[in-house]
């Protein structure tokens, strides 16, 4: 079952540099392994990351096969406005989660 | 007739060749009666190679240099924690050690120099060896963890050496409130004994569910998978459903920060208040290792499987936990076969005989309650240059308490075996 952790301060100053952390709980199968029997395990990765802030894009990853399971994003951004923070991952097999969090600026 | 043979370039190659190998045959030879193995560290890894040494060769000088006059046993300590054990039963002296002719030194090592084969001792005096082992088990990384210094383990022990962190972890459960909440954090992989902060939880609740029953234990875990792990959630099911809650790395569970003036500890998702903290900290291989140049980045030493000869400096073998030695766990029991193997290898090496691969055993006891134990037991030998499993047996997952009580009482006399072979 996927399922996000998210971690994003309550509240900063304007013009705060803030720390996002963020974890997906998914699988990284690569495509590159085969079973017993030949076949190949089909890839099932998350391939995008993206994050906005009052809906402008604030940061944005692209994952590859060689990512490991449950991708753990650290990142930095700067506020200047109370407002919410929206996260969304995208993958194979038609994989779409999102989560959110809200901040107060003082 | 007299035959006089031409000087030919060969025959000079031949002349010195066998100049050369007759001065490798005579320094073995030479070497045996005097050879001098020091063993840095007292534990089950440094008293088995000790003791092994002078039993392999009653000739061998041995010196064993032990800062504490007393042992304090590590495995069963969980089981003083909870209350079911006295300390006193973990503890032995090195009094048989001694009396096998093998000098105990009580004494810290604080130098040694690798090229001039030296170890200098804290009362300043100086020991001259042909062979070292280093046996000087782990050490808390007390720079690894935000918050958490040696300081801090007062507040927040960690209690994984045994001794006075033991008691300090059993008496803050006895001082706790019913209601608590004790947390305990559990570093990544390398540690020692990997599977015991899980028995650690199992036999506290035990303690919490008799004496404080509305008490709860969360274990933080920067691992998603650990040895045993079926039968851990199994016998938790079974015997304190509700009352262990596990948050694994992939959950957010790895702690990054600790607060020993509010109790508080942080992962990266969340923010945690004990009643009781039991921090285990990241480790690295005893302090004397990095001294002698014996550990790499890690902080653990990298080790020629089939001799335990360090990969870094030469005269020198690492045993026991401040070894890496690939899937063998940090355990005594796994340290006490690595010095039996490694003081085989150091009497071959020294009668020139080329070393054998050994087969390592290795015995895993876990009690999650009296009378409810199972276990991992492994074969080891080197592969690619590391150790490797050749055989595991762990316990199965659905057994009668028959078996788990065989398996409890086993575990005992395992213990009683180990410290006979080691103290006794």
């Amino acid at each position: 079952m996927p399922s996000a952790l998210i971690n994003v301060p309550a509240k900063a100053k304007r013009g705060d540099v803030i720390e996002i952390k963020t974890l997906m709980s998914h699988i990284m199968e690569t495509g590159y392994r085969h079973t017993v029997s030949g076949e190949v395990v089909p890839r099932d990765i998350i391939t995008s990351f993206a994050c906005r802030f009052n809906g402008t894009e604030v940061f944005r990853a692209d994952f590859y096969p060689a990512v490991a399971a449950n991708p753990f994003l650290t990142f930095f951004t700067t506020v200047t406005e109370s407002g919410r923070f929206e996260f969304e991952w995208i993958g194979d097999k038609g994989f779409s989660e999102t989560a959110s969090a809200s901040i107060t600026v003082e | 007739m007299v035959v006089t043979r031409r000087l030919t370039r060969r025959n000079v190659v031949r002349g010195a060749a066998a100049v050369a190998a007759a001065a490798a045959l005579a320094r073995p030879a030479l070497a045996q009666a005097t050879a001098r193995v020091a063993v840095i560290g007292g534990g089950f890894g440094g008293t088995a190679c000790a003791r092994a040494l002078r039993r392999l060769d009653p000739k061998l000088q041995v010196t064993l240099i032990e800062p504490n006059r007393i042992f304090t046993a590590c495995p069963l300590s969980n089981e003083v924690i909870a209350g079911l054990r006295e300390f006193s039963a973990q503890q032995f002296s090195y009094d048989k050690v001694a009396a096998d002719g093998i000098v105990v030194a009580a004494q810290a090592a604080t130098k040694v120099d690798a090229a001039a084969r030296t170890i200098g001792l804290a009362d300043g005096s100086t020991l001259s060896y042909d062979r070292l082992v280093l046996a000087p088990g782990i050490e808390m990384r007390f720079d690894a963890l935000s918050g958490y210094d040696e300081a801090a383990s007062a507040k927040m022990p960690h209690a994984w050496t045994a001794g006075e962190q033991t008691l300090l972890l059993r008496r803050q459960l006895e001082a706790m409130d019913d209601g608590g909440v004790v947390v305990i954090a559990v570093p990544a992989a390398p540690l020692r004994c990997p599977p015991a902060p899980y028995e650690r939880a199992s036999l506290i609740a035990h303690y919490l569910k008799a004496r404080k029953p509305r008490s709860k234990i969360l274990v933080l875990d920067a691992k998603d998978n650990y040895s045993q792990q079926k039968l851990f959630e199994h016998a938790w099911a079974e015997l304190y459903p509700g009352m262990i809650e596990r948050i694994a790395l992939s959950q957010g569970g790895r702690v990054t920060a600790v607060n020993p003036a509010s109790n508080e500890i942080v992962t990266d998702f969340g923010n945690y208040t004990a009643a009781v903290a039991n921090v285990i900290p990241p480790q690295r291989a005893g302090r004397i290792a990095a001294i002698a140049g014996a550990a790499d980045r890690t902080g653990w030493c990298p080790i020629d499987p089939v001799t335990f000869a360090s990969k870094l400096v030469p005269n020198i073998h690492v045993i026991g936990d401040a070894a890496i030695a690939g899937g063998i766990p940090k355990s005594a029991s796994a340290a006490a076969a690595q010095g039996r193997a490694c003081a085989a290898a150091i009497v071959g090496a020294l009668a020139g005989k080329p070393p054998e691969p050994p087969r390592l055993d290795g015995a895993c006891y876990n009690t999650v309650a009296p009378g409810y134990a199972f276990s991992l037991k492994g074969i080891y030998q080197p592969k690619d240059d590391l150790y490797a499993e050749a055989e595991v047996t762990t316990s199965p997952v659905e057994a009668s308490r028959e078996v788990r009580q065989r398996e409890a009482d086993e575990a005992l006399a395992w213990f009683n075996a180990i410290t006979g072979d080691a103290f006794g």
